[in-house]
């Protein structure tokens, strides 16, 4: 009290102060140097040894917290698989426009068929499936079933080739080849392990030992790439060496493709001759289009909306995760909320924020009684009592959550009880585990001492003089407490509520514990999507807005109470 | 000690104990009675039990055993929302939440009077401790001496016909808290209320009072104005509690009437006023009050004792000199002198005779 009454007499002797230095320019230190900047310089050194005392914590909390959660909420918008996994196809699929209600080009199904077939090779096609899925239904069995059966095509085509040339099949004779002679063109294969790269997470550096010619990569781009996919692969995935290894399936398919529209007369490089023979052969040789075999392999390859939907979550970033976390969709038509019978979040976030209100207030009926004779027991008793507060805190959490269900279950102590007394008939036993009701009363149990202690420091400061004062002023019991100490223990109020309320709307064991399906949080769903769906982005989505409703609170308590006015002890 | 319930008191505490444990008695057989209109002091060093009465007189404490009247009723049941009595809190205790204008209508408002009522009420009490500008302040935006005038309105917004103070002025600086003595009586005497006020500083009781009972153990050593108290005191504990005081100890040679011969240890004679010696043989201690040692044999009555003093100290105040004597033996018998023209600067380690009339010197019990 005594130091906000000098605040009035302060304040005016630094107006006075300001006046003065507004006339003769800044206050200068004996040495002439501006007073604020030497005043800098001395404080520097102590605010560099506070720094120092507090930057083994800092840098702690930064690596092992802040940028893990940093990096999980980013993966809420991240959505480079689908790029990463067909980069070619996602380009490809540009000029595509899915109005149209007809299926991509063939050119498209092309480059689907080898982005796929490369990632089927390093197992990165089941993971897009998933990712897609999320999306659309389904798409997760089309790429698992697909991608088992991108050899079959191949093996025809190499049958055929066999018939022409014995050594279509043989991995030297590949290698001598693709590397042709003249002027080499690392930057394909260079391209191709980039690619490769992006697609699995991993550098993978090291000497792939194949370069293509550039007269070859002219001549058979499509097979090139395909072959450089495979060599890649080999040599820095396996670690073989690529003239050993027979070529993948892919290849045949290239080449087929590429001996079309190639003019192999011209050519002198190594095995030209084969390679004329190939085309020779190449009428007699029957060749599957890749939109019929795709669409073999399952009817829905032809579906557009498939291929809408791989168009639309082609971009590295996606809002589609947080339209999912509230119910809404990212469709190639726009947005749109999702069908009734698959909106769940909303409902979950009101749930939570309803149920966290319910607790907070149980928090406040419970604890305020309690603070209040804490700070008014003669201090032998408080101390007894405070031991009492603090109990649960020396209990484990899933003990206390365990006793509940004890406690509250149909054959339960209290059910047991009320069935004894007479109140409850035993056909009837009241439910109190798995829904709503078991979860609030765990929580408030949990959460109690968090009201409690706040409570307790700030009624602590409110002198008894206060009501013995209103009384002699002629207010009766209640009105003293009602006009004169509740007012002043309001910020306590306010404190535990914000504690209370902000740990229960993040909780989840107890819920998920005591809860049921009536009486879970978001916080379980989180869980579940980081830890059993493995959808991580939406997971990451909920947990983002999960955040946001907690500074929006806290911002609109700042507002509202003033942090200021808030005492935690 | 003054036991006088005549049925003209206003406030009356009759055969009140107060004990808190059971074992060990706070306020020992309390008998004390007030008329209506008086300005009461309790003084007394702490743990006399003199907040303890004025708690009980509140009501935040229940006697254990006597009765307490207000205006003829015993008050112990009543509780003290209804006693209507006002009080003044050592930290005053305005409410930190509301401002002036609120903590002073509260009072008022619980009485359910009128808005309109209630404001002129309020200004009224604002006005009358001169802070009629700072209805809209926050207690924590006044300085302590403001917040004291704040805390005397609202006690007395209300009109009771009682108002309780209990160290109000503990909190402010010297000066502050003299021109609060001098407000505070003003307003007292001014709107006739009867006021019971806990202090244990005996300058603020003796300026303040029109009578103060001094408490020691539990029980009221004194009640008297502040003159009598101050001159004759009724107790050696009285008599070292209010302001200074010389004591020297003997024995009772003899007694004839008001005056007694008293025998120090020292061997040396001297007369005295005989007020709780009975016979001759008691063992005393006489106290004289600095300002009434005369070293100046003239103003003497003839046949006077005088006593041989050596000057320890002499210690110019201004408007005073004070004498450090040794005296019988003891060496902090202290003189106090008016600086006038003629009076003589005396230097350490003269030596002068001193002396005093009977009735200033008071032979109390030992």
């Amino acid at each position: 009290m005594s130091d906000t009454t000098q605040t009035g007499p302060i304040d005016m002797g630094n107006s006075a102060a300001n006046d003065t230095a507004e006339k003769k320019g800044p206050m200068l230190a004996a040495d002439g140097t501006p007073l604020k900047r030497s005043l800098n310089r001395a404080l520097r050194r102590q605010k560099l040894r506070a720094l120092a005392l507090i930057a083994p914590l800092l840098i702690f909390v930064l690596l092992t917290f802040i940028a893990p959660i940093a990096d999980m909420l980013f993966r809420s918008v991240e959505n480079d698989i689908v790029s990463n996994t067909l980069p070619t196809t996602t380009e490809a699929l540009e000029g595509w426009d899915h109005t149209t209600g007809e299926p991509p080009s063939e050119a498209v199904f092309e480059d689907f068929y080898f982005d796929l077939f490369l990632a089927s090779e390093a197992k990165e096609h089941t993971k897009l499936g998933t990712r897609l899925n999320y999306e659309k239904t389904g798409v997760s069995s089309m790429f698992r079933s697909t991608g088992r059966g991108l050899d079959d095509i191949g093996d025809d085509y190499l049958d055929a080739l066999e018939e022409t040339d014995e050594r279509w099949g043989d991995g030297d004779f590949w290698y001598a080849l693709m590397s042709g002679t003249g002027t080499s063109a690392p930057e394909v294969v260079e391209a191709r392990r980039k690619a490769l790269a992006r697609m699995s997470g991993d550098s993978l550096s090291g000497d792939v030992g194949f370069a293509p010619s550039n007269s070859i990569a002219t001549l058979l781009p499509t097979t090139v790439r395909a072959y450089s996919d495979f060599a890649v692969y080999t040599a820095l995935v396996d670690g073989d060496v690529v003239a050993e290894e027979d070529p993948w399936e892919s290849v045949y398919v290239g080449l087929i493709s590429d001996l079309e529209e190639a003019n192999v007369d011209g050519y002198t490089g190594p095995e030209a001759d084969a390679l004329k023979a190939a085309k020779a052969a190449l009428p007699g040789i029957e060749q599957v289009s890749l939109k019929s075999f795709f669409q073999s392999e399952d009817k829905d390859w032809v579906d557009p909306s498939v291929w809408a939907t791989i168009q639309t979550y082609s971009p590295k970033y996606t809002s589609g995760y947080f339209l999912n976390a509230i119910d809404m969709q990212l469709t190639p038509d726009g947005i749109e909320m999702r069908p009734e019978n698959q909106q769940i979040y909303i409902m979950l976030f009101k749930r939570t924020l309803f149920m966290s209100m319910m607790i907070m207030g149980s928090c406040i009926l419970l604890g305020y009684p309690v603070a209040w004779l804490l700070a008014n027991l003669p201090s032998k008793s408080a101390n007894l009592l405070m031991i009492l507060v603090l109990l649960p805190f020396w209990t484990s959490l899933l003990v206390r959550t365990s006793a509940w269900k004890v406690m509250l279950q149909q054959q339960g102590v209290i059910n047991d009880v009320l069935v004894w007394l007479g109140l409850v008939s035993d056909g009837d036993r009241l439910v109190m585990i798995n829904n709503q009701f078991g979860t609030i009363v765990a929580m408030t149990h949990i959460l109690l001492p968090f009201m409690i202690l706040p409570l307790y420091s700030v009624m602590q400061t409110i002198p008894p003089t206060y009501l013995r004062a209103a009384k002699s002023l002629g207010a009766t019991n209640w009105t003293a407490f009602w006009r004169v100490y509740f007012p002043q223990s309001v910020p306590g109020i306010g404190a535990g509520s914000i504690l209370v309320f902000i740990l229960s709307i993040g909780y989840y064991i107890t819920p998920e514990i005591v809860g049921g399906t009536t009486g879970t949080f978001i916080s379980n769903r989180i869980a579940y999507h980081i830890s059993s769906s493995l959808n991580w982005g939406l997971g990451a989505a909920l947990g983002a807005i999960l955040l946001a409703c907690v500074l929006i609170l806290y911002w609109a308590y700042d507002r509202i109470v003033g942090i200021d006015n808030v005492k935690l002890g | 000690m003054a036991s006088t319930s005549d049925s003209e008191a206003f406030v009356a505490f009759e055969r009140v104990q107060k004990s808190y444990d059971g074992e060990t008695l706070v306020v020992k057989d309390l008998n004390l009675s007030m008329p209506k209109g008086e300005f009461l002091t309790m003084l007394g060093p702490s743990g006399s039990g003199k907040t303890t009465c004025l708690m009980m007189l509140a009501g935040f404490e229940t006697a254990t055993h006597g009765e307490i009247m207000l205006d003829g009723t015993p008050i112990n049941n009543i509780p003290p929302h209804k006693r209507g009595i006002g009080m003044v809190f050592q930290n005053y205790a305005l409410f930190p939440h509301m401002t002036v204008g609120e903590n002073l209508s509260f009072p008022l408002e619980v009485r359910k009077i009128g808005k309109s009522e209630r404001e002129k009420k309020v200004m009224r009490a604002l006005d009358m401790v001169q802070m009629g500008d700072f209805a809209n302040r926050r207690p924590a935006q006044l300085s302590g001496g403001q917040q004291q005038r704040i805390a005397l309105a609202r006690a007395l917004v209300f009109e009771p016909e009682l108002v309780l103070m209990d160290e109000p002025l503990g909190a402010l600086d010297k000066q502050l808290r003299e021109h609060m003595q001098f407000e505070i009586t003003r307003l007292a005497h001014e709107l006739g209320i009867t006021t019971v006020y806990v202090t244990h500083d005996q300058t603020e009781a003796l300026t303040m009072s029109d009578r103060v009972a001094v408490f020691n153990d539990g029980r009221i050593q004194q009640l008297a104005p502040p003159d009598t108290l101050y001159e004759e005191p009724e107790n050696s504990f009285v008599a070292q509690f209010i302001g200074e005081n010389n004591t020297l100890e003997g024995t009772v040679k003899e007694i004839s009437g008001k005056t007694c011969t008293v025998q120090l240890d020292g061997g040396e004679l001297i007369s005295a006023r005989p007020i709780n010696v009975t016979k001759p043989g008691d063992r005393t201690r006489v106290s004289i009050r600095p300002e009434r040692v005369e070293m100046n044999k003239e103003r003497l009555q003839e046949g006077a004792h005088l006593l041989k003093a050596e000057v320890m100290e002499f210690i110019y105040m201004g408007d005073i000199f004070r004498t450090r004597l040794r005296v019988a033996g003891r060496d902090d018998f202290i003189v106090k002198t008016r600086n006038a023209p003629d009076q003589v600067r005396l230097k350490r380690g003269e030596t002068v005779e001193i002396g005093w009339l009977p009735e200033d010197c008071r032979a109390l019990e030992a």
